[in-house]
């Protein structure tokens, strides 16, 4: 037993070691959001918190106007995320609960998305974005991402454990199609739409090259090309400091969702792997 | 595929996979079938002259020593996320899937960067890097005195660290999708396996990996598109393709060409080569996911 024991010590001890060194470099990126731009640049390096994380963020806020790319960045993948679920619920739907003409063409079609990745059509999409007039307006930052291949096959894969006798129950007591989505399909699908709409939000929050290429304005940028922003206005030196005040601000959202859901996320994971 | 449920209801299917195929046409088909048109043209600089050109935008590029040091670039960078990083996080989500206390806690405090995105991934290690006054240069400089370590003019140095950083952001993702295939293996098989006197060595080799096989696929193809396109970001932030190229990924290449150099057709020569990589890839995931599926079957 104690063998066993031995074991079950060095397991922990190697655990809380790889946490420590995954979370390191937000650890440190943390410390040097609240230091002065002087003690940012100490020699040696220092790992003690300061007190200037405040000031900082409202550096980085003027500076770069996070204010305003914060808030495009929480409402375009607010947008996107349940745009997203709500596209991919109806397909999902259609796809295992009718029988039409071309549906096995149009399934195939839907996969397909994700062959399609932005940089495989990039200018005739940026074209598009000009000839509609898109260029600087969130029309452009939300509806190109609206189809989702990840959604469509995970809703699918839900539905089809989803026993016959709900929807004929449903059926014989008289329900639409649709009010037994919505009554019935939608609620019980819950964990699936959390787990989704994790997946969607980091997705969203994390794109960088199209709001690059579609946005030239300060008010239409995201909070990820801010970063870049920040790093650029620097004068003589990086100011570290008020950089990683905009990182700090910038990994929030996210994290928040991902920590809120994580019960469900997990949970969508581990069913969407089941085969 | 499924029966027929709500029988009567004709036009209904139809309407309900409308908004999500009008975006999949407008959006993807139509500006792909356009970028492959493109790719046979090229557009003078103001473009007021378009001129068909067969494939000399293709033969341009195999025959440029740039491109083809972006290929060898990309294959680098991806091979380095992929093995050395599915390598790591299979090792954790091996080491997770135990029975021992506080799992819970050690699971959300491995995957939580997969919050992250590549480019505050990069900013933070572009911090921990700084030349001369970054954390890692400082350690190196104590345990080699005498050495600076400055990866913005140590092109391979470079490389490394942007792979480190891209690789270091995606482990959350992978052990997220690796615990969950772990732990959809059935008791029973690696109990038996035991009672037969097969050590952890041979039953990870013979049962675990194997039935593991179509998460390790899935990621494969996931990791492959992360290392292509989503890492733009990071190498934005981090190195802008330099020192020298060294960083040059196909998808940074494709953005200086499209959006600062202003050159259409060869843009549009590279998208569609991306693309016969990716459809090549995901032929490949898809045959062995089917097949390795009916396997653990």
């Amino acid at each position: 037993m104690t063998r066993k024991r031995t074991l079950t010590i060095l397991t922990h001890a190697v655990l809380i070691l790889l946490v420590a060194v995954l979370a390191f470099p937000v650890f440190y990126a943390i410390v040097t959001s609240t230091l002065s731009f002087r003690e940012a640049y100490q020699y040696p390096p220092r790992l003690v918190p300061g007190t200037q994380f405040l000031e900082n963020v409202r550096e980085a806020w003027v500076r770069a106007s996070f204010g305003r790319l914060f808030f495009n960045s929480v409402f375009i993948s607010l947008v996107v995320s349940v745009v997203k679920i709500i596209l991919s619920l109806l397909a999902a739907f259609a796809y295992t609960h009718f029988r039409f003409r071309g549906r096995g063409l149009l399934f195939g079609m839907s996969m397909i998305t994700q062959m399609l990745p932005l940089p495989v059509r990039i200018l005739p999409t940026y074209e598009l974005m000009a000839d509609f007039r898109w260029i600087n307006t969130y029309w452009a930052l939300t509806v190109p991402f609206f189809a989702s291949t990840t959604g469509i096959l995970l809703f699918r894969q839900f539905f089809l454990t989803v026993p016959r006798e709900l929807s004929d129950a449903a059926r014989v007591d008289g329900a639409t199609p649709m009010r037994y989505f919505w009554q019935i399909l939608v609620p019980i699908s819950r964990t699936n739409i959390a787990a989704l709409f994790v997946i969607e939000f980091v997705f969203m929050w994390s794109q960088y090259l199209w709001p690059l290429i579609v946005t030239t304005t300060k008010e239409m940028r995201v909070v990820q090309i801010g970063l870049k922003m920040l790093i650029a206005s620097e004068q003589i030196a990086p100011e570290w400091n008020v950089i990683m005040a905009g990182t700090v601000i910038a990994m929030l959202p996210p994290l928040v969702v991902l920590l809120a859901l994580r019960k469900s996320f997990a949970q969508g994971i581990a069913m969407q792997s089941e085969k | 595929m499924q029966d027929e449920r709500f029988p009567g209801h004709p036009l209904l299917p139809y309407l309900l996979i409308l908004p999500s195929v009008a975006v999949i046409v407008v959006f993807l088909i139509v500006p792909f079938a356009q970028s492959v048109w493109g790719s046979f043209f090229v557009t003078s600089p103001f473009g007021t002259k378009t001129i068909y050109v067969g494939l000399r935008n293709y033969l341009e590029l195999f025959q440029s020593s740039d491109y083809l040091k972006s290929v060898i670039v990309t294959v680098y960078f991806s091979a380095f996320v992929v093995v050395i990083g599915l390598g790591a996080s299979l090792a954790i989500a091996l080491l997770l899937n135990q029975k021992i206390q506080g799992v819970g806690f050690y699971q959300i405090a491995l995957i939580w960067t997969y919050a992250l995105s590549p480019a505050v991934a990069g900013t933070i290690w572009a911090l921990l890097f700084a030349p001369a006054t970054g954390l890692v240069p400082y350690l190196v400089g104590r345990i080699i005195p005498g050495y600076t370590l400055n990866w913005m003019t140590n092109g391979s140095l470079a490389l490394l660290v942007v792979s480190a950083a891209a690789t270091w952001k995606m482990l959350g993702y992978n052990i997220v999708f690796f615990l969950a295939g772990l732990q959809n293996i059935p008791e029973e098989l690696l109990d038996a396996a035991r009672v037969d006197g097969a050590g952890p060595w041979l039953t990870f080799r013979h049962i675990t990996f194997p039935l593991l096989s179509p998460t390790t696929t899935f990621l494969l193809f996931m990791n492959m598109l992360y290392a292509f396109f989503q890492v733009f970001g990071l190498i934005d932030i981090m190195t802008q393709g330099g020192p020298g190229d060294a960083t040059n990924l196909l998808v940074y290449n494709l953005y200086r060409d499209a959006f600062i150099h202003l050159q259409s057709g060869r843009a549009d020569a590279q998208s569609v080569i991306i693309f016969v990589i990716i459809a090549v890839a995901a032929t490949f995931q898809l045959r062995a996911a089917t097949k390795k599926a009916a396997y653990a079957r």
